[in-house]
């Protein structure tokens, strides 16, 4: 089994984390989706540490970020797919 | 794993058992404090209960108070008791419904005496009751004899990836066995609510359960100011990866495991619908949410955190666990358990769980957790509104 970088929680989430102390821009990482033990690999755009989420597709204003398999928050600004996806692209549909 | 059958705790008088064999001198008010934390200091095997409040206090927020003294004073993880206010009216309100577990509790006011007299009357009942107490033996007791409370705090991604999943696989494991289950913070389930509602056993609790959520969303828009992205998540949390307060939900949610919950309790109430999963409605500021919980008579805290809350409650040991390896590295101290090879994948969740109910059993039988270990004893009182 080669190193997890990233785990994806369900296999309908377009968000993964970064379970290692960081990734850099340009890493080919490898991810584990824990709902069907699958694995698939993900070229990232930026760095990002540990705990923090990664584009799995291209997302645009509007979208849905699914986590867990539900919606967790909109898409506030376009993302691509491999970059770092948080506060400042991300908000909350609750407040 | 198999699973121990039995632990050693302490029997109580009205058949419930204790991890701890705490001494308490408890005041009623905040003015009462200081005659309390003067007790504590001079009679060793006695530990005093300040907070900030019982003064003035009136209807639903008058009741919580006395519910949380009340059930402080009851939990089987307090030998004893000494109720101190300044007033006797409220003082024996509160020693007579703690003395319905027949434990030894006894009642002083202050008015009329002043604090010095006061200190050594107390210091005399507080040296009876703290030798009496020292010789009490941990025998063994079921399982069922264990109350499980769990709230999570500083929470990041890895506590919804690894470390609330480990709670929730040993509320799997253990709930078969009759054991007392109870989650709260109301707030921090925004998000998950209607996935939350459908985990209630009956359509009662799942009703109850939906009113709570909705009469708590109700207050949060009437009193925002703004909105409440600089609460929640909190800065800690935003630091540790989590970006909304959905986020937080489904993670915190994880706590749970597959149980579905039997009732919903009001803040500190004691559960009486038997062994199983309870919802209480709480704050999800720590130190408040554990006060409430331990003053339901739940005996042993599961606290899973991600950036590292170092909270501890005086009666209730606190277990804190983490998945987060940095945190695991640099708050070393205040980690009892480490879950962080779950990220690794060089340990399942299955593992985990069992490591968990493994140090449960150990703190259970009375090893120091390590919030106890370092003193905190953080008992923090509810208010719901101004005092009149």
């Amino acid at each position: 089994m080669s190193n997890t970088d990233i785990i994806i929680h369900d296999e309908k989430d377009n968000v993964g984390v970064v379970v290692i102390e960081k990734i850099t821009p340009d890493q080919e990482c490898n991810c584990w989706i824990m709902e069907n033990d699958k694995s698939v690999s993900i070229q990232s755009i930026d760095e990002i540490p540990l705990g923090h989420k990664i584009a799995m597709t291209d997302l645009n204003e509007g979208d849905t970020i699914l986590k867990y398999g539900h919606d967790i928050g909109k898409v506030v600004k376009n993302i691509k797919k491999g970059e770092h996806v948080h506060v400042h692209n991300v908000k909350t549909k609750k407040w | 794993m198999e699973i121990p059958k039995s632990f050693l705790g302490y029997k109580r008088e009205n058949g419930r058992a204790g991890t701890r064999n705490h001494v308490i001198i408890l005041p009623v008010d905040d003015i009462s404090n200081a005659c309390a934390e003067a007790v504590a200091n001079n009679i060793k095997g006695t530990i005093a209960l300040p907070h900030s409040y019982g003064r003035l206090q009136f209807g639903a927020d008058l009741e919580l108070h006395f519910r949380t003294m009340i059930g402080t004073g009851k939990n089987p993880n307090v030998a004893a008791v000494i109720v101190v206010g300044i007033e006797p009216k409220w003082t024996k309100r509160i020693v007579d419904a703690i003395a319905s577990t027949g434990k030894p509790v006894e009642g002083f006011s202050i008015e009329g005496v002043g604090d010095i007299d006061t200190i050594a009357k107390v210091s005399k009942k507080a040296q009876e009751f703290s030798m009496w107490a020292s010789e009490k033996q941990r025998e063994e007791c079921p399982m069922s004899d264990l109350w499980i409370s769990v709230k999570c705090g500083e929470s990041d991604t890895t506590s919804g990836l690894a470390s609330n999943p480990t709670v929730g696989n040993l509320m799997d494991k253990l709930e078969p066995f009759g054991v007392h289950l109870c989650f709260g913070e109301t707030s921090e389930l925004t998000g998950a609510e209607t996935v939350c509602e459908k985990r209630g056993k009956t359509p009662e609790a799942q009703a109850k359960f939906k009113k709570t959520w909705n009469d708590y969303n109700d207050f949060i828009l009437k009193e925002a100011t703004d909105d409440l992205s600089e609460s929640q998540p909190t800065a800690g949390n935003i630091a540790g990866g989590l970006t909304t307060i959905e986020e937080k939900a489904f993670g915190n949610f994880q706590k749970i495991g597959g149980c579905q919950f039997i009732d919903v309790l009001e803040p500190a109430e004691e559960p009486t619908k038997g062994a199983g999963l309870y919802f209480m409605d709480t704050s999800s500021a720590a130190a408040e949410c554990v006060t409430l919980q331990a003053a339901g008579g739940f005996n042993i805290h599961l606290f899973p955190t991600g950036q590292g809350n170092i909270i501890g409650n005086p009666i209730e040991p606190v277990i804190k666990l983490t998945a987060n390896p940095l945190t695991a590295k640099t708050m070393s101290e205040h980690i009892d358990v480490d879950v962080s090879k779950i990220l690794s994948r060089e340990m399942n969740l299955s593992q985990a769980g069992d490591e968990l109910i493994k140090s449960t059993l150990r703190v259970a039988n009375g090893r120091l957790t390590c919030a106890e270990a370092l003193g905190h004893k953080e008992f923090v009182m509810t208010k719901l509104y101004r005092s009149a």
